[in-house]
């Protein structure tokens, strides 16, 4: 594998529920180490292509190739172990389970031993550890968001699929949450894959950044270029902070 | 209930006395037609209507009261309260009360005053502690609502009056064997029903309960059909029958000791609590293996379970699988026990109690499950003088029990792993949220 090689790319991908296409024909592509983002309004799609990358929906056309490697027609539970983690839309913590129990569940599909990476996920996120006998339901919004992202991190994953972080989030929260995500991409060089409604935040942080309108990619490029436009601003920054 | 906060006694009385009166209006609606009318067969032979409007005013009456008490007296779960002091005592109390269950259990026989009708009472409750664990594995743990957990009963049973009839093969090889068969048809179920949850999967494994009993009913050259399978070969002490002739060859001769018919009563006694604890240690060693906390994790979120990389399907099958195993094995014992069985005894009723008692224990609870079908089965016979009557206050004792404690007997849940010292997760915090 070259250094050359994408750590994902997406080539014409179609998904639908039944007979309504959610994604008509998506490309896009995350090199190695780089933070991507996916913005775009309710219903765009974003949810369903990041579903879609993990196998659930599988794709109808199209092809996604992890590291070069075709996973196109891999089932879930496979494609999430070889290197792909995905912290849901909604947290989705387990909420009668314990933190600790939680994070754990992270790590249990790869099987290896969890204490280095639970030792770095309570690095990163203090707060967890002050609350790991704690229930996941009883967690604050932000807590229980790092807790899906901890518990995603939990598997050593090389890409990590964010779906929403900023979600129902204070403000201060949201900053706190993708400072953390910088710090993995600097200082392990983790690549992510960041969906988005929050545009402003998003591509901030973000290297590159597509917009995805009603299953379609519209606009890409840096994450600096895409603020700087025009139809950016008003579709999606308007009234920001 | 807002007028609670607005303080006042007299505000508070009217409070309950309109919410009493409002239940009362609802209760008399159900009532005209329940119990006000009845179709009796006239002496000639023609149906005609009889009118009981005093019966009907007396149930409103104890239902406006009822309500009123319980409004005014606050029986609501609040108010029992789980304070933390009270939940640590529980907890303490909780620690206390298994061991001596297991204690209470393990010398019940030797208890003077304790007779023949007492110990099949109790290898019945013990028959369904080992159930309900069981159908804790699927219910509780994976979270799959299972209607006809009674199937893999009947499958269990059948297999050893089968193998018994046909092959002539002992209780000790046929357990096992029968085990092996209700798991085999646990997955059996688990396939098609794979991407079913909630409602729909209760239904469906509804109908495969009833499915294996309609075909041990109509399947009449091999199981007999309504007439059942007799002579099903009692158990032997490791080879020695029990049976009063005293020969060397049988227990009591073996021992040197008075041939005695309690003699088989209490081994089988033994079996059952052998084979409940058995079932029992296997569940609490799994809850804390991976596919233990997997089961759980499926229970909360299966999506979330997906994102994970947990092959979900696999987990399913386990624990359809497990848990219909221990059905299998209760199933064997009780066809031994009996020397008889026929579909009669595999009903949906059957399922159901099954099933109140994984709820009313506490979902996922060891103890919780153990303590309801003490209560629901011992409480059961207990009232048997009653006869009809004993479905309404066993009714109504579970009406009573889902409203002090809405999470069952004993709603914790105690993490299955810790860094430093455990918690409990009370029940109180679990009605909160999204749990």
């Amino acid at each position: 594998m070259t250094e050359h090689t994408p750590m994902l790319e997406v080539t014409d991908l179609v998904a639908a529920y039944g007979a309504v296409e959610a994604l008509k024909g998506v490309s896009l592509q995350v090199r190695q180490g780089e933070i991507v983002t996916l913005i775009g309004a309710n219903g765009a799609g974003k949810s369903t292509l990041l579903m879609s990358l993990c196998g659930d929906p599988q794709p109808r056309a199209g092809r996604v190739l992890l590291e070069g490697r075709d996973i196109t027609a891999c089932p879930t539970h496979e494609i999430m172990r070889m290197g792909v983690a995905q912290s849901p839309e909604g947290r989705r913590v387990f909420p009668r389970m314990s933190v600790l129990e939680n994070l754990l569940m992270g790590a249990q599909a790869q099987g290896h031993d969890p204490a280095p990476e639970l030792e770095k996920v309570f690095a990163l996120f203090p707060r967890l550890k002050e609350r790991q006998a704690q229930r996941g339901g009883t967690l604050s919004g932000g807590e229980q968001q790092m807790l899906a992202i901890g518990r995603a991190l939990m598997s050593k994953p090389r890409l990590l699929l964010l779906d929403e972080p900023s979600l129902g989030l204070a403000p201060l929260i949201v900053r706190q949450i993708f400072s953390a995500i910088r710090a993995l991409n600097e200082a392990e060089g983790l690549t992510v894959l960041l969906v988005e409604q929050n545009a402003n935040q998003a591509l901030r942080l973000a290297h590159r950044g597509y917009v995805l309108v009603t299953g379609r990619i519209t606009m890409e490029g840096t994450g600096a270029e895409l603020l700087a436009r025009p139809e950016i601003r008003d579709a999606y920054l308007g009234g920001g902070h | 209930m807002s007028a609670f906060s607005q303080g006042g006694a007299g505000g508070r009385i009217t409070a309950a006395l309109r919410d009493a009166t409002i239940a009362a209006a609802v209760a008399f609606g159900l009532f005209v037609v329940m119990v006000g009318l009845r179709t009796d067969v006239s002496p000639t032979g023609a149906l005609v209507l009889r009118e009981r409007w005093t019966e009907v005013a007396m149930l409103c009456a104890l239902v406006f009261a009822g309500r009123l008490v319980v409004t005014l007296w606050g029986l609501r779960p609040q108010s029992l309260g789980q304070s933390p002091e009270r939940a640590a005592a529980m907890a303490r109390a909780g620690k206390l009360f298994a061991p001596l269950l297991l204690a209470a259990a393990l010398v019940l026989p030797f208890v003077p005053g304790i007779g023949r009708y007492e110990l099949d009472l109790g290898i019945l409750v013990l028959t369904y502690v080992m159930l309900g664990w069981g159908l804790n594995i699927v219910v509780g743990l994976a979270g799959l609502l299972d209607l006809g957990y009674v199937a893999f009963y009947a499958v269990g049973a059948y297999s050893y009056a089968l193998l018994a009839q046909y092959f002539g093969l002992s209780f000790w090889i046929c357990l096992p064997l029968a085990g092996i068969l209700a798991a085999f048809w646990g997955i059996l179920l688990g396939f098609p029903v794979l991407r079913l949850r909630g409602d729909y999967l209760a239904i469906v494994t509804l109908a495969f309960g009833e499915i294996i009993r309609i075909v041990l009913l109509n399947w009449v050259s091999l199981t007999g059909g309504p007439n059942g399978m007799s002579g099903i070969p009692r158990p032997t002490f490791f080879g020695l029958p029990f049976n009063m002739s005293g020969e060397p060859g049988t227990f009591a001769g073996f021992f040197g000791i008075e041939p005695d018919p309690v003699h088989r009563v209490v081994f089988l006694y033994y079996l059952i609590l052998g084979l409940a604890l058995l079932t029992n240690w296997v569940t609490i060693r799994i809850r804390r293996q991976p596919i233990g906390r997997a089961w759980e994790a499926l229970r909360e979120d299966e999506i979330a379970c997906r994102a994970l990389g947990i092959n979900v399907r696999n987990t399913k099958l386990t624990a359809f699988a497990l848990g219909a195993m221990f059905g299998g094995f209760a199933g064997a014992f009780f066809a031994t026990r009996q020397g008889f069985i026929s579909p009669e005894s595999f009903t949906f009723i059957e399922s159901a109690i099954i099933l109140a008692i994984v709820v009313l224990g506490g979902m996922g609870s060891q103890v919780g499950v153990a303590v309801a079908a003490i209560v629901m089965i011992g409480g059961f016979e207990l009232f048997r003088d009653l006869e009809e009557w004993r479905m309404l206050v066993f009714g109504a004792a579970m009406v009573v029990i889902m409203v002090l404690r809405p999470r069952g007997l004993v709603g914790s849940r105690t993490p299955t792993i810790a860094l430093g010292e455990k918690r409990a997760i009370g029940a109180g915090h679990v009605s909160e949220g999204r749990g």
